[in-house]
């Protein structure tokens, strides 16, 4: 800890289940959080298939700092910041798309798909002992877990697998959602909502407010498909802590294993989409199959700090200052599979999610309302002790009622731990 | 001699009369009014980026709604259980720079600019959009046969929409 770094008292910050109010509001604690988590943790920034090929790459951050995503010539991703070691001027400002080398636009330094600073011009004036190797694009620790591309500014950090812990079961089931097919990024939607973030990391993990702020979304469907999203009503799911900060909410358990009950019959909303398939010469086991996932899987898993995966897509955050934060919802396909399938996936995304979907705006709506009603009764908590009353130990770690807050305490533990360090 | 001169004056100004109609009742909310200015089997899409129109079912969407979604979509604006259409943001918008680029037989394709400014919270957003409308006349006047409207920075960071372009 330097001189600086104000002293916090984290037990008044969020204990016994409580979280105060300055959590969502105080700038300075804003500045701690970006330095001691998201410069510390295992930040997720891209998908495999968002930078397929060599030379493919993609914009992303990691908390605060603007980094590319990158896929060498031999294949290896590398993640680095997107500051030219020179004077800072950003090397890239295209969103993604395929290159061979980063040219800084200032004064013409050159650098290699991974990072290493391979030409500049006139390097006489620096002097025969200028070390080029000394002078590559800043390059984050990188690992990959089954697509799924994480980085981080730590060095020391413990091995992703590691940090995963039991998720990694959970993000291996929710793949299957390829229906046999691997799972491709389909494209984005991406909005910001005046709310600091950890009003988005709680709410990835919210059942309770589903019948609430979800109910237009819920008279958009039809009877069956209404049924299965009443997850608070028959009470059959749960929440479960699985440590680090990382926590999974089972909604649907009859679609928690998309390989499971293969033969049960088609929902009335895919028929069509079943018959589109078998037109198109499938075999009646794999359209069983590529139709079960079209759905999505029946559980939220949560990652801290910044990604979810959920139900049928991606849900990224990324902290923008105290009360601002940038969110994306990102949609995934086949790859390879059924065009028909991967329209349907489309369809329900665009149905939900993103700035014109049924569910989103009106989430938008509410956790802005946390954020303007913080600014009122400052000295009042902030509960997440729902569910306490009945939680109890599950194979991973506590479990509670599906719409036990026990995710978001899991997450603020992990907040704390990693604010004391 | 360029396609505009074989368009009449009188055929520019029964589109813009209609697009004005149009703007008009989507800033009035008046969306039975609005449903019924369409023929029923096009599509209402707002693209991300520059996806080209022929591609627009393969590909991920702002929206992309159909007769039943544009149905259900007014529906929930209606319903009053939509927290962030209750109220709505108030829009006031305009539309300008109308260029007629095809007129054959019963079929139109226009092309026009559409600026809306939104107001909730007192916090007001500016919004600017390319739209395509082809049109069908029928009966002396025009239906929607689809609409496409294409935000700028369609593919960058946007707010949540509780109104429609
Ligand atoms: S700032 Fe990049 S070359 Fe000078
Ligand atoms: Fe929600």
């Amino acid at each position: 800890m330097t001189l600086d770094t104000p002293v916090y008292d984290l037990d008044a910050l969020y204990d016994n289940a409580q979280v105060a109010t300055s959590m969502y509001e105080d700038p300075a604690l804003f500045d701690v959080e970006m330095e001691r988590i998201f410069k510390n943790t295992w930040v997720w920034v891209a998908h495999d298939t968002e930078v397929p090929d060599k030379g493919s790459f993609k914009l992303s951050s990691v908390g605060k700092e603007p980094v590319i995503v990158v896929r060498d010539r031999k294949g290896k991703v590398h993640v680095m910041v997107n500051r030219c070691r020179h004077r800072a001027a950003t090397v890239c400002e295209v969103k993604k798309g395929k290159t061979s080398s980063f040219q800084c636009p200032y004064h013409g330094w050159g650098y290699g798909l991974d990072g290493s600073l391979r030409a500049l011009p006139y390097p006489e004036q620096y002097g025969d002992d200028f070390d080029k190797a000394q002078h590559g694009l800043q390059r984050l620790h990188t690992e990959t877990y089954n697509g799924m591309i994480f980085a981080t500014f730590n060095e020391q950090i413990e091995p992703l697998v590691d940090f995963l812990g039991p998720v990694t079961k959970w993000i291996d089931l929710f793949m299957k959602q390829g229906g046999g097919f691997p799972v491709k990024v389909l494209g984005e939607h991406q909005f910001k909502v005046p709310m600091n973030w950890k009003v988005q990391l709680e709410n990835t993990t919210d059942a309770y407010h589903f019948p609430v702020v979800h109910k237009s979304f819920m008279q958009s469907l039809d009877g069956e498909t209404e049924e299965m999203f009443e997850f608070l009503e028959t009470g059959k799911g749960y929440v479960e802590d699985l440590g680090n900060g990382h926590s999974v909410m089972v909604m649907i358990p009859e679609l928690v294993d998309l390989d499971d009950n293969l033969d049960a019959p088609i929902p009335e909303r895919f028929t069509e989409l079943a018959q589109e398939l078998r037109d198109e010469g499938y075999p009646e086991d794999q359209v069983k199959k590529i139709v079960r996932a079209v759905g999505g899987a029946g559980f939220n898993l949560n990652l801290f700090p910044n990604v979810s995966f959920s139900l049928a897509f991606f849900r990224v955050l990324r902290p923008v200052n105290v009360e601002e934060t940038e969110i994306r919802h990102i949609a995934i396909g086949m790859e390879g599979g059924p065009a028909a399938a991967n329209r349907a996936r489309l369809r329900l995304h665009e149905h939900f999610q993103g700035p014109m979907g049924f569910g989103s705006p009106d989430d938008a709506e509410v956790w802005e309302r946390v954020q303007r009603g913080t600014k009122g009764g400052h000295d009042l908590k902030i509960l997440v002790n729902r569910g306490l009353v009945d939680e109890r130990p599950g194979p991973d770690g506590p479990l509670g009622h599906i719409s036990a807050e026990t995710g978001m305490r899991a997450a603020y533990d992990m907040w704390k731990r990693m604010m004391s360090k | 001699m360029n396609d505009m001169s074989r368009i009449s004056s009188t055929l520019l100004t029964d589109v813009t009369g209609f697009l004005w109609h149009e703007a008009d009742l989507l800033d009035r909310k008046d969306y039975d009014a609005w449903l019924a200015l369409w023929s029923g089997k096009g599509h209402y899409v707002l693209p991300i980026g520059d996806t080209p129109d022929a591609e627009l079912a393969d590909a991920l969407n702002l929206c992309y709604d159909n007769d039943k979604m544009r149905r259900d979509r007014i529906a929930r604006f209606q319903a009053g259980f939509s927290i962030s259409s209750a109220p709505p943001a108030e829009t006031i918008r305009t539309v300008s720079r109308i260029v007629i680029d095809l007129a054959e037989g019963d079929r139109l394709t226009v092309r026009s600019a559409e600026h809306v400014i939104e107001d909730k919270f007192g916090r007001q957003r500016v919004w600017a959009a390319n739209v395509t409308h082809r049109l069908v006349r029928v009966d002396g006047g025009f239906r929607i046969q689809d609409k496409i409207v294409r935000l700028l920075n369609s593919d960058g960071m946007l707010n949540s929409f509780s109104y429609l372009f």
